[in-house]
């Protein structure tokens, strides 16, 4: 090899093997120990709707800066096997180095640099193939100068409770990577020059999934019914291993009808639950949506999406959803939509769906994706005491009436066996009480009292965070999971004559926008979907209509530099 | 208890004069009452249909939800706040039609909850159409030739999933239907009753007098805790067996619940601990 490899500022690497060959497990390995040694990183999946076989990649970055958002570039590939190469060919550059078993990538190598490691062979000395998955992390933990002490208590930590043993072979295996690793480092000069800081070595990572369950247990869910779907799963699988400590029902039902029925019956009983689901089990929870915008229900809603129509793409992302989740339901009732675009959003805004939810008793979404699910970042803190708790069951009286009218049209939301009253909820319309009723004028009254709520909720909705100069002439706008990549590509850019602006509360819509709209020369829209949705939605309330939609909707997200290359088109 | 205290005033029922419905409304209302049930301690849920309106009708907390979707919600509510009676009541084309799915798992599961279902074999709320618990001979303005589909046997259903609880009743006899819902409440685990019931405008098959020709009660001989005995009565369509057909004793839904382990404390009076959420998440931060 003729020059050294720089690797500096910001390195991307991509594992890409079979489902079933533990790339999850060298992300983990790799991410945890990378914060620990003081590194920004990042890490996002892509993989097929099977078990076994096929082709799946996960991409990290590690960063002197703090970045959120996938990178197209691959600095470095580490083939698990045949196919992988190919699988991710689009992404490769002259620069890409691949490092791993030869026999993985030859046949498919057109010219790029590599270097064959025996991982396979080495792990069969130490103990066994299953520890290639140790090798690989080592491999590259040790380019990027991380003391083999912190990785091997590390490994200690993560398999705690297996046989000393196998903890020891763990550990050979790492120093067996790491021995590897010099000898790559001499041979091939490859130099890695990224910023390392101690603040970040205490901070924590966690990926969507485990961000919302634990800001749905910080919001008081104490029930979640769910059937399982990709990619909304592992919202009960987490809140199921934390279901002893914090006391949270979890029960899978036969189908998502039952599931949302059984969390419309927790809340009429007391309780805080939650449905998390993905589009087609949503479609089945949709007649028990408006059965909430009836009886006044609380409801949080967590609607994970995924391509569609019908079951489209199980394990790929899109924002195709967000008219489903405004729309759905037959008839007219309030509710509010959250679009989280990073791990705190998600946290704080799941936490704060179960105090808007009760409060008004509406339908609370919170919509994410594939993408931010299964992604990855180091983030400074989460603060369960920052959103304070808040509870608003009434104990009821004698003469207590479910659906008193009221000035606000808030009625006091009283639970079966807590006072002296009786709670009547009735999917018909009803008077006062909660009785059947036919009266027009009742009817009109229970109407008004519903959508009066909207009143009240508008002056809650959260704002959209304007970056960059507010003395724009173009405006982008984004929601949801675009929300980093859209910064990335913009401080790359580095125009000052233009500003995003993030919504993660896309509806209500802030009264706010039309402003902002009106400041811009040309507004920009990006979302992961194919009719822009967004840009629809915010024409529907403001009038205005936004210049250029800047749209995805093959299944995977927004890479940082074919957003800016769009961008870049559009900008003025 | 009076059955006074469940009594509603200025009631405007939506029934049809003579409905069976009106025989289930006064045994329920017999059977909280001789139970001591109050009413602000039950809950009752229900779906749509002219039975699912029965709720309305006495004192209760109701949970009048969605067609075929009683069944979920009771369990749900049951398992919030174990200390409310909960019944579900609502007709046959609710529980065994549109809530079918919900039936079969809601007795695998094994809420300890009631279920009370008005069988009238027909469709009342929308005029007259078959039901899945409809006789071939049926014949309707849609089903103009008889009804094809077999008929849906709920009991035989019932015991073949190893239910807990499973009964039948019939309407034109309010004190044994009273005795019998009274046994299903008492019941720990689900427990279904299957009420028969004429339809006076819609089912000139089933009449008053067919249930009291084809119908018998079981007698003290019988032992309900023999499931091949229960199965054989459930699938006797010659003479129906009225009474308790089979009783099967085991953990219900809500004593499984690790929430309930370790307190007795319904849901809503629990605080959640931030902090230990707090530590949690400090946790991650080393290794």
């Amino acid at each position: 090899m003729d020059k050294g490899i720089n690797l500096i500022d910001d390195v991307s690497i991509v594992l890409c093997g079979e489902a079933g060959q533990g790339i999850q497990t060298v992300e983990h390995l790799m991410i945890q120990t990378l914060k620990l040694s003081g590194y920004n990183v990042f890490s996002s999946q892509e993989y097929m709707s099977r078990i076994r076989g096929g082709n799946n990649s996960t991409s990290i970055r590690i960063s002197s800066k703090k970045v959120s958002a996938p990178v197209n570039r691959i600095d470095i590939l580490i083939p698990f096997g045949k196919g992988a190469l190919t699988h991710v060919r689009k992404r490769l550059s002259p620069d890409t180095l691949i490092i791993g078993e030869e026999k993985s990538f030859k046949d498919e190598n057109q010219g790029h640099r590599s270097i064959n490691v025996p991982i396979s062979e080495i792990a069969v000395k130490v103990g066994g193939a299953i520890y290639s998955n140790t090798i690989a992390s080592a491999l590259m933990l040790r380019l990027f100068d991380v003391d083999i002490e912190l990785f091997s208590n590390y490994l200690r930590k993560r398999f705690a409770g297996k046989d000393e043993s196998i903890i020891q072979k763990n550990i050979d295996a790492a120093e067996q990577g790491y021995a590897l690793s010099d000898e790559l480092l001499k041979g091939n000069d490859i130099r890695v020059n990224v910023q390392r800081s101690s603040q970040i070595t205490n901070e924590i990572i966690m990926d969507g999934v485990e961000a919302l369950a634990l800001g749905a247990i910080a919001g008081g869910c104490d029930f979640i019914s769910f059937y399982p779907m990709s990619p909304s799963t592992g919202i009960a699988t987490t809140l199921a291993q934390y279901s002893k400590q914090f006391g949270i029902i979890v029960e899978q039902a036969e189908d998502e009808i039952s599931a949302m029925n059984m969390v419309i019956g927790a809340w009429y009983a007391g309780a805080r639950a939650l449905a998390s689901t993905s589009g087609g089990g949503f479609a089945l929870m949709v007649e028990a949506l408006s059965l909430a915008g009836m009886i006044e229900s609380p409801v949080v809603i967590h609607l994970a999406q995924r391509p569609a129509p019908a079951t489209g793409l199980p394990t790929r992302t899109e924002q195709g959803d967000l008219f489903f989740a405004l729309f759905s339901g037959h008839g007219e009732f309030p509710r509010a939509i959250f679009t989280p675009g990073d791990i705190e959003e998600i946290f704080y805004l799941t936490q704060n769906a179960f105090n808007l939810a009760d409060k008004y008793q509406i339908p609370v979404f919170i919509l994410t994706d594939q993408y931010i699910l299964e992604s990855h970042h180091n983030i400074s803190s989460l603060d369960p005491y920052r959103i304070k708790p808040e509870r608003y069951i009434t104990k009821t009286d004698k003469d207590y009436k479910r659906y008193k009218l009221t000035e606000n049209g808030i009625s006091p939301r009283g639970i079966p066996g807590y006072g002296d009253g009786l709670v009547i909820v009735d999917s018909d319309e009803h008077d006062e009480e909660g009785h059947i009723t036919e009266d027009m004028d009742v009817r009109t009254n229970m109407v008004n009292k519903r959508l009066k709520k909207l009143d009240l909720i508008n002056q809650e909705v959260l704002s959209p965070e304007l970056i960059g100069n507010p003395d724009y002439k173009t405006l982008i706008i984004a929601y949801g999971s675009n929300y980093n990549v859209v910064k990335e590509a913009l401080a790359n850019i580095g125009s000052d004559d233009v500003a995003f602006l993030h919504y993660k509360q896309v509806y209500p819509l802030h009264s706010s926008t039309a402003d902002y709209l009106k400041k811009a020369k040309k507004t920009i829209i990006v979302e992961n979907n194919a009719t822009s949705q967004f840009a629809k939605l915010i024409k529907m309330q403001t009038g205005k209509s936004i210049d250029k939609s800047i749209l995805k909707y093959n299944g995977m997200p927004f890479f940082v530099e074919e957003l800016e290359a769009k961008l870049k088109e559009n900008i003025m | 208890m009076d059955t006074k205290s469940f009594d509603m005033e200025n009631l405007d029922i939506a029934w049809c004069p003579g409905c069976g419905n009106y025989g289930i409304l006064s045994a329920i209302k017999r059977a909280l009452a001789e139970l001591n049930i109050e009413p602000t301690q039950l809950a009752m849920v229900s779906g749509i249909g002219q039975a699912a309106k029965a709720p309305h009708y006495y004192r209760c907390n109701l949970f009048n939800g969605l067609h075929g979707r009683s069944l979920p919600a009771a369990t749900a509510i049951k398992a919030v706040n174990p200390s409310l009676t909960v019944i579900a009541e609502s007709g046959d084309g609710c529980t065994y039609g549109e809530g079918g799915n919900h039936f079969i798992h809601t007795i695998r599961r094994n809420p300890d909850i009631t279920n009370i279902v008005h069988n009238n074999m027909v469709y009342g709320l929308t005029k007259g159409q078959a039901s899945p618990t409809s006789p071939h001979e049926l014949r309707t303005p849609v089903q103009i030739d008889g009804v094809f589909s077999e008929p849906f046997n709920p009991l035989a259903v019932a015991i073949s999933l190893d239910a807990s609880f499973v009964a039948r009743a019939f309407a034109g006899d309010i004190d044994q239907t009273k005795e019998i819902i009274i046994k299903a409440i008492q019941h720990k685990g689900y427990a279904l009753v299957d009420v028969f019931q004429p339809c006076v405008t819609y089912n000139k098959i089933n009449t008053f007098r067919w249930f009291k020709e084809k119908t018998y009660y079981l007698d003290e001989s019988y032992d309900p805790h023999d499931r091949v005995e229960a199965f054989k009565k459930a699938i006797d369509t010659e003479s129906y067996a009225l009474g308790v057909l089979y009783i099967n004793p085991k953990p219900t839904f809500e004593e499984k619940l690790t929430v309930y382990s370790h307190s007795n404390e319904p849901l809503f009076k629990r605080e959640r601990d931030l902090n230990m959420l707090s530590n949690i998440i400090e946790s991650k931060r080393g290794i």
